[in-house]
């Protein structure tokens, strides 16, 4: 297998340095962003390198946030610039390769092996997309490189703000192998846990521990780990234009207040359902199954699913289903925090259907069309151009418009 | 240093440019561009934002004027 050059190019704490970049008035003191005050979604997304010292981490309350940094500044997202920069990003990374293989909206793998030749060795290309995304962008990035993927993030993740960390043949046993095993990809709380009742701490001790007994404690996973921690992964950075096959579709929203009884809980599993159902249109889609997620307000969640006797795209049938699976399943001892509404096993959406003796067909006809001209109207005038007289009945509800504010988040490794 | 958008009038050229040719200021003053030497995407970090850089003559001194992602232009303003 022939070496790869593989660079991981992580924008340092992103949605905080593209906000400090339009605001010089905020520059050299602690910012968070993340919340909206009204609607009481009051969490940080990302704080910036003085907040993060105060101790400042994603997904805290903001009243905590300022607690342990009292001058702290709250910034409001806005995902599409964060969006638009990420595309800039990868405009850039463009030059050096079509090989790039985004996680989330900061970071990226690119395999440059193919570039080198032109336009010099794994560090030089790191220090010409760090250059460049300082001067076209305004932003730093922490870079990593190296032959395989597992240690190009780990370099990346090194040493940040602003650097470039190349682990290489020679010193990977020196820099690498130090690292605590809970600094590598996929070792999360629970297996860093059982890795340290193993007497493993290190990624070098988890690189030379023997492979039956990782299976034995850690299963398939161990021995993935293992190889990871020895530089062995050879996966490819996919290219720019390859989509997984979606195999389901949801939104999910914690809402503007706290739901306590049935009429709220069928206001918002309509506008899920409605998202959901559009967005399977969209794509050709109809799904078998439908999914609900359910959080209270002490953030107790649980999911359940149902296979539906035929696939569907209908908003009417998805939320109807959805309310049933919720009345059979809650006892209604909290009041719930945030729901989700999911279609899966999907299923070709223009195959024509089974009759079904016991079924009206007219009246799912219907359905199909009424969805599709709410469709239409919408992308013509918008979403809330038309509404059901459901959402009448709670305005503040009905305002969570689920479909346009769906952000994809990190799709996973494997 | 702070981010002034102005008025500019800019000319679309038939091989798809965009080339500014004057930047109004808000008191009614006209500058008008003799050349650009420049055009980039570059982030200005005085004014706060990103954009094309066009490196702009105006009156034998080079400026830098700039054109957002929303279509609007904007200078480095002294405060």
């Amino acid at each position: 297998m022939r070496n790869r050059t593989i660079l991981h190019s992580d924008i340092n704490c992103c949605y905080a340095s593209i906000e400090l970049l339009h605001h010089p008035e905020l520059r050299g003191k602690p910012i968070a962003v993340g919340g909206d005050a009204q609607s009481r979604h009051g969490i940080v997304l990302t704080a910036d390198q003085i907040a993060k010292k105060c101790g400042v981490k994603t997904g805290m309350a903001l009243w905590q946030a300022r607690q342990i940094c009292p001058n702290i500044t709250f910034v409001s997202p806005r995902m599409d610039l964060y969006l638009r920069f990420s595309r800039m990003a990868h405009e850039i990374y463009s030059e050096y390769t079509d090989l790039q293989q985004p996680f989330g909206i900061d970071e990226s793998w690119l395999d440059v092996t193919a570039s080198c030749s032109i336009k010099g060795d794994g560090d030089s290309i790191a220090r010409q997309i760090s250059n460049r995304m300082k001067q076209e962008l305004g932003i730093t990035v922490s870079i990593g490189v190296s032959w395989n993927k597992i240690f190009a993030k780990l370099g990346s993740d090194y040493k940040k703000p602003d650097a470039i960390t190349s682990i290489t043949k020679d010193n990977y046993k020196s820099l690498a192998w130090k690292l605590p095993a809970s600094d590598l990809l996929y070792v999360g709380r629970s297996t860093a846990k059982k890795l340290s009742s193993m007497g493993v701490s290190t990624i070098g001790e988890l690189a030379n521990t023997p492979s039956d007994l990782l299976k034995s404690q850690l299963g398939k996973m161990g021995l993935i780990l293992n190889a990871f921690a020895n530089g062995w992964d050879d996966s490819q950075v996919t290219a720019e234009d390859y989509h997984s096959p979606i195999k389901s579709i949801g939104n999910s929203t914690t809402t503007p207040r706290d739901l306590e009884n049935d009429d709220d809980v069928m206001i918002v599993l309509t506008i899920l359902a409605e998202s959901v159902a559009a967005r399977l249109r969209e794509n050709g889609f109809k799904c078998m199954v439908v999914e609900i997620s359910i959080r209270d307000n002490e953030l107790c969640s649980f999911t359940r699913q149902r296979k539906i006797e035929h696939s569907t795209n209908i908003t009417k049938e998805i939320a109807a289903e959805a309310y049933r699976l919720f009345k059979a399943n809650y006892s209604w001892k909290k009041p719930i925090r945030s729901l989700g509404v999911r279609g899966a096993d999907l299923v070709n959406g223009y195959m024509p259907e089974q009759l079904d003796l016991f079924m009206s067909f007219e009246e799912r006809e219907k359905q199909m069309k009424v969805d599709e001209t709410v469709d239409y109207i919408r992308k013509r005038f918008g979403f809330y151009s038309i509404q059901r007289g459901l959402m009448y009945q709670d305005r503040l509800l009905s305002t969570v418009n689920a479909k346009e504010d769906h952000t994809v988040h990190p799709h996973g490794y494997f | 240093m702070s981010k002034i958008y102005v008025d500019v009038l800019a000319e679309f050229s038939k091989d798809g440019r965009l080339i500014p040719k004057a930047i109004q200021w808000e008191d009614g003053r006209r500058f008008e561009i003799d050349i650009v030497k420049d055009v980039r995407r570059a982030a200005s970090m005085k004014a706060g934002g990103v954009g094309m850089r066009y490196t702009c003559v105006i009156s034998g001194q080079a400026k830098y004027l700039y054109y957002e992602d929303n279509n609007m232009w904007f200078v480095e303003g002294i405060v």
